[in-house]
């Protein structure tokens, strides 16, 4: 756990190195409050919550979260330092959960930095706060879904670009195999079993159903299930190719 | 004198190219062993597996007594590597590259500290320290690499290419470096050049690989009067020349 922390520590403090934490916090508050108020019609709903806020997280996560995770691992192969952490008595799980870790908090830093949004629909009338929580908890965990594929996909190259077409390429899908166009698409033909199983596999459905201010045990494993196994993945893959 | 390492039958393919072809390395306390070859001789590839970075197809590695495949968390502790071309996190600064080096070498807080103070100092590091590693120079670069080799003070050394780009008075004080940290402090020290006076000025041993296989192993004194009269250039250079050039004739054909 101490071992993770170092890294964790490394990788965190390394956003703030570069310009690309303020672009990235500034430019997701940006969008996020957009969306939100232009096309979520914050205001014209009349209802004080924070649906028509959260319900875009995902959309934006899709090419955000890539723009985060693509660097993770293909940049330590284009320098060569994965040649240096590698060879430090560190195990290839403790690199991995302590780059993820760091991703993950750094995405919980933007997500914490809207919170000026809930003041403002708690100034406006009485949201419901429990609902609100439990929206949080469904965006930071796609987040983390996102940045776990994103971290794995990362590996395979030592491409940025590449590792950022990918991964938003592989959320895109996952995002959309819950969505009802696709599923209705299937639906014609398929037989129900896969229909349904599209539908279990999409983030939109879990994301929904959370946002809705539901927990269900369900949606959360969803997530972490997603989450642990492409970090699996992600070791194993690293492991596999060091050098190349 | 105690073997601290000791590499059996190395092995390693690349797609159908076999990069190295069996090397066998005895390493003990106080000797520094130059390790040498043609591009793409494999030196690079077997100083890999020597720090567990690659595995071998086949053979084993034991560092300080401990093995590589066994314990790897433990043999790495016991081992200092400066990998090729020196890579570092160019967004830090000196001090914090080393910090976090220190740290994930298991060192904590003054300790720490005191330790990167020090390699810092050995290394002539005073005036960079607050710097990124992006703006350093290359000579900067490479000696920042061989201070996280050396901070944990670890009996094991591998150095890949630990003098490239370096000025000839950093290149000498490099060379005391290594040469007191292995007769004094009894390291057992592996580097690669592509110097050869580099060889007879540090190493108390030379290997020559070529193709994957090592073609000598001697002192540098045996070495020298290996050489065949005729050539111009140094000793060393021929007996180079001599041992490695069926590979540059079948490149030539």
């Amino acid at each position: 756990m101490r071992r993770v922390s170092i890294v964790f520590r490394r990788e965190f403090s390394g956003y703030f190195a570069t310009p690309l934490a303020a672009i990235f916090l500034v430019v997701f508050l940006f969008l996020a409050s957009m969306f939100a108020f232009n096309i979520g019609g914050f205001f014209d709903r009349g209802q004080a919550d924070l649906r028509p806020f959260f319900q875009f997280h995902p959309w934006l996560y899709l090419f955000l979260v890539p723009a985060i995770s693509m660097r993770l691992w293909a940049e330590e192969r284009r320098t060569g330092t994965i040649e240096l952490i590698a060879t430090l008595p560190l195990t290839m799980q403790d690199l991995v959960l302590g780059k993820f870790f760091a991703a993950w908090a750094f995405s919980g830093l933007a997500l914490l930095l809207t919170v000026p949004m809930w003041w403002t629909v708690s100034f406006l009338g009485e949201p419901d706060h429990g609902v609100i929580v439990c929206s949080y908890l469904a965006s930071w965990l796609t987040a983390g879904a996102f940045l776990a594929i994103g971290s794995a996909i990362s590996s395979l190259t030592k491409n940025q670009v590449v590792a950022f077409v990918l991964c938003a390429a592989a959320c895109f899908l996952l995002l959309l195999s819950g969505f009802s166009v696709v599923l209705d698409f299937f639906r014609g033909w398929a037989p129900n079993m896969v229909v349904e199983g599209l539908s279990a596999i999409g983030v939109l459905t879990h994301f929904e159903s959370m946002i809705r201010g539901v927990i269900d045990l369900r949606d959360v494993l969803y997530f972490a299930s997603l989450i642990v196994a492409f970090l699996v993945i992600n070791t194993a893959v690293i492991d596999w190719r060091k050098a190349a | 004198m105690t073997t601290l390492i000791e590499a059996r039958g190395l092995r390693k393919k690349f797609g159908s190219i076999q990069a190295v072809d069996g090397i066998d390395l005895t390493v003990s306390a106080g000797e520094v062993l130059g390790f040498l070859g043609p591009n793409g001789a494999g030196k690079s590839t077997t100083m890999r597996m020597l720090t567990g970075f690659l595995e071998a197809d086949c053979g084993s590695v034991q560092l300080a007594g401990v093995a590589l495949d066994v314990d790897p968390l433990e043999a790495r502790r016991r081992m200092g590597y400066l990998p090729e071309g020196a890579p570092a996190y160019p967004d830090m600064t000196v001090r914090d590259f080393l910090m976090f080096v220190a740290q994930a070498r298991g060192f904590l807080g003054a300790e720490a500290r005191r330790r990167v103070d020090d390699a810092i100092q050995r290394i002539h590091l005073h005036q960079v320290v607050g710097q990124t590693i992006e703006t350093l120079s290359k000579g900067f670069k490479r000696r920042v690499g061989l201070a996280q080799a050396i901070l944990h003070d670890p009996p094991v050394l591998i150095l890949d290419e630990p003098t490239d780009g370096l000025d000839p008075n950093q290149k000498h004080e490099v060379r005391n470096l290594i040469s007191e940290m292995s007769a004094s402090h009894g390291k057992a020290i592996v580097l690669s050049t592509h110097i050869l006076e580099e060889v007879e000025a540090v190493c108390t041993r030379a290997v020559i690989i070529n193709k994957g296989k090592v073609v000598v192993d001697e002192t540098p004194e045996r070495l020298v009067a290996m050489a065949p009269e005729r050539s111009g250039g140094s000793a060393l250079d021929s007996v180079f020349r001599s041992v490695t050039s069926g590979d540059l004739e079948e490149v030539g054909q």
